[in-house]
């Protein structure tokens, strides 16, 4: 098994006919992911890539019954875009959107508190289960089907951390881009306890960074309830203290979220914590080698 | 975004915050006039930068007269300030601000910011005002009282109840408490400010609450939304080469270091510079080129490595995933062309057209050099760097 997403998931994307929502969706089903339907307000009722396109996701999820929605939308219409999906009774939505305003995310989380929908993202490169299901913006070609689980706030590290996990033979189960924004939907816990339950998940990859405090509850999180070996790497060791790296989310402020004290709590909880960003495929080749 | 204290301040008179009465110039001339205009025995000569800690380092005087008031305007404008906030060439005193000074009685601490562990707006205050309040929360957490506000309830009196008896306000100040945080959750919410500080907020002889300082942060992810708020941009006070990156939509931060780094992703970036670290070099800066990238933005981004001086090596560090590093490798020789260097530049490419971005570079120049893995791109790096100095 994996977590969240397979074979049988049906998808449909946000922002259907747009540029970006056109290329990815062109990829996911190359890949073979069951994307169904799209959504783009004013172009109900044509085609798009061979598939219907509705005007909004409620008409989208009678016919389709989907799973899960993709959103590609600018960023000042991405909480509009993932309210509509919750309030459609779509269960998972992944949004891949870029530079949300973080008082939006403020209302989508609050919103979102009263429902059982969850939210991967925003920015972040999305979920993939290799060979079953692509919802995202990741490479899919570096993936392979095996038992490694890996969580992420990077898109990049998270395509590291796979194709070395791909190098060693290991595989993914599944891979969860989480997202580097400050407010955002599932954390580490999150997609770490759905590993510690998977039976096909072996170890679990775990990518953290500067800012915020997800990282040290995922430590505490593991220590208590987690099994399976688990690789950290932390980036952020060498950025400055008040500046925003790139991600909206990686800034530390006030002397929390730094660096050193994610990678020490994380080691606190018998996490193999490895310096180098090249090292976390080979660090959990070992963890399983060594049972 | 970050703002001037007299712009915010005029921000906070938008929203009902109380505060001194002031007047910003830029000649000492009119630092006479402002003295004599606000009245009063002394004034308080700010000056206008972006970063706190000005107090300690002579950007803040009080004059007793106008004359000194002019005095103390002409030492400042055109002058750096540096703070511990500043890097080592401090930022440009372009205008300062003359204000009538308060009879100051008490001194506390009052902000507003987004706290994303509970992903809600939460209000900080404290009764040890005017101070360092990362110091106070370090070493007495107990005199911080923080206040979550609940998306749908909005602020509540008992809220401003609980900082008032917190800070012993009592009577007339608890409604006055309670006006400047309502009008600091209205000026957060309307402008999409991440964050209001306001340190000190004091109470004054006659018993009333005026906000000494004021800053304020805006989320640049909002900012399209709010042309005002982009109108009050001084872009002198801010990096130049971070700017240019923004033109050309690059994420650029200027770092201390010789080795210019050059990635596709901001998690990449950072494991970068990381990396540079843990092989003995320092980094010279940030730089995610971003996922949609184009040959343009890779010559514009490799130029602007290059224009640091302190750079001795470069380090192009891509995982190709929506970009293809045949692309990245076409950038970096587009920028050759524009410029001489004779800078090592080391390239890993891995993922997505990373041979054909390879077989782009080969043998192009002695100084570009392809790495078979990130570590040893690292190790050449920092080596090559080191040898030229």
């Amino acid at each position: 098994m994996s977590i969240l997403v397979d074979q049988n998931t049906k998808v449909i994307c946000q922002g259907f006919t747009g540029k970006q929502g056109t290329f990815h969706a062109r990829q996911a089903l190359a890949y073979g992911t069951k994307l169904v339907a799209g959504v783009t307000p004013g172009r109900g009722g044509s085609d798009h890539l061979g598939l219907p396109v509705y005007n909004t996701v409620r008409q989208a999820y009678t016919v389709t019954q989907a799973d899960a929605s993709v959103i590609y939308v600018p960023p000042f219409f991405a909480a509009d875009a993932i309210l509509e999906a919750v309030d459609a009774g779509i269960k998972l939505i992944i949004c891949i959107t870029e530079g949300i305003p973080v008082l939006h995310m403020l209302r989508v989380k609050a919103a979102m508190a009263e429902t059982d929908a969850l939210l991967i993202g925003p920015n972040c490169p999305g979920i993939i289960t290799p060979e079953a299901c692509k919802i995202g913006i990741m490479p899919g070609s570096i993936h392979m089907p095996g038992g490694i689980g890996i969580v992420s706030r990077s898109g990049t590290l998270t395509y590291e951390a796979v194709h070395q996990t791909t190098n060693q033979g290991l595989g993914q189960s599944t891979c969860v881009g989480i997202g580097g924004d400050p407010i955002h939907g599932m954390n580490f816990i999150d997609v770490i306890s759905r590993f510690q339950a998977d039976e096909q998940t072996q170890g679990i990859i775990m990518v953290g960074e500067i800012g915020g405090s997800e990282e040290e509850e995922a430590a505490e999180y593991i220590k208590k309830h987690v099994t399976k070996p688990v690789v950290g790497y932390i980036t952020g060791l060498t950025a400055p203290a008040g500046k925003r790296m790139g991600h909206a989310g990686a800034i530390v402020t006030g002397g929390k979220g730094t660096a050193e004290g994610k990678v020490a709590a994380l080691k606190a909880a018998g996490v193999e914590v490895v310096n180098s960003p090249s090292n976390m495929g080979i660090a959990m080749q070992q963890l399983i080698a060594n049972g | 975004m970050n703002i001037h204290e007299f712009q915010a301040k005029q921000l906070f008179r938008d929203y009902l915050i109380p505060v001194p009465e002031s007047m910003v110039v830029t000649t000492a001339a009119d630092a006479v006039v402002a003295a004599q205009t606000l009245a009063g025995d002394s004034w308080a000569i700010k000056a206008q930068v972006h970063a706190g800690g000005r107090g300690k380092v002579g950007g803040v005087k009080i004059a007793k007269t106008a004359e000194e008031a002019s005095q103390y305007t002409a030492a400042m404008l055109g002058q750096r300030l540096v703070t511990k906030q500043t890097d080592a060439t401090g930022l440009p005193i372009n205008s300062v601000l003359v204000e009538k000074t308060s009879p100051i009685k008490r001194e506390f601490y009052l902000s507003l910011l987004v706290d994303r562990h509970e992903e809600k707006l939460c209000f900080i205050a404290s009764a040890a005002g005017g101070m360092d309040i990362e110091a106070v929360a370090e070493e007495s957490p107990e005199k911080i009282i923080s206040v979550f506000i609940h998306p749908a309830a909005g602020l509540q009196f008992y809220q401003c109840r609980e900082i008032a008896f917190a800070l012993s306000l009592q009577g007339e100040q608890i409604k006055a408490l309670h006006d400047v945080m309502s009008g600091m959750i209205n000026l957060l919410v309307d402008k999409d400010a991440s964050q209001i500080e306001i340190n000190p907020l004091v109470e004054i002889a006659d018993d009333s609450i005026v906000a000494l300082d004021a800053k304020i942060n805006f989320d640049d992810n909002a900012l399209a939304l709010h042309k005002d708020i982009i109108a009050l941009r001084d872009t002198e006070q801010e990096d130049e080469k971070e700017n240019k990156a923004k033109q050309f939509d690059l994420s650029y931060i200027t770092l201390n270091g010789n080795i210019g780094c050059m990635v596709n992703g901001a998690g990449l970036a950072m494991a970068t510079m990381d990396l540079v670290k843990l092989k003995g070099g320092t980094p010279a800066n940030f730089l995610d080129v971003g996922g949609g990238t184009t040959t343009e933005k890779v010559t514009e981004a490799f130029k602007l490595i290059v224009s640091d001086k302190n750079v001795q090596a470069v380090l192009v560090n891509i995982f190709g995933g929506i970009v293809h590093c045949d692309v990245i490798a076409q950038g970096i020789l587009d920028a050759l062309k524009q410029i001489q260097t004779d800078l090592p530049v080391i390239v890993r490419l891995e993922g997505t057209h990373a041979e054909e971005g390879r077989a782009l570079l080969q043998g192009v120049a002695p100084n570009i050099i392809a790495a078979d893995n990130l570590d040893h791109a690292a190790e050449q790096a920092v080596s090559l760097a080191g040898a030229r100095l």
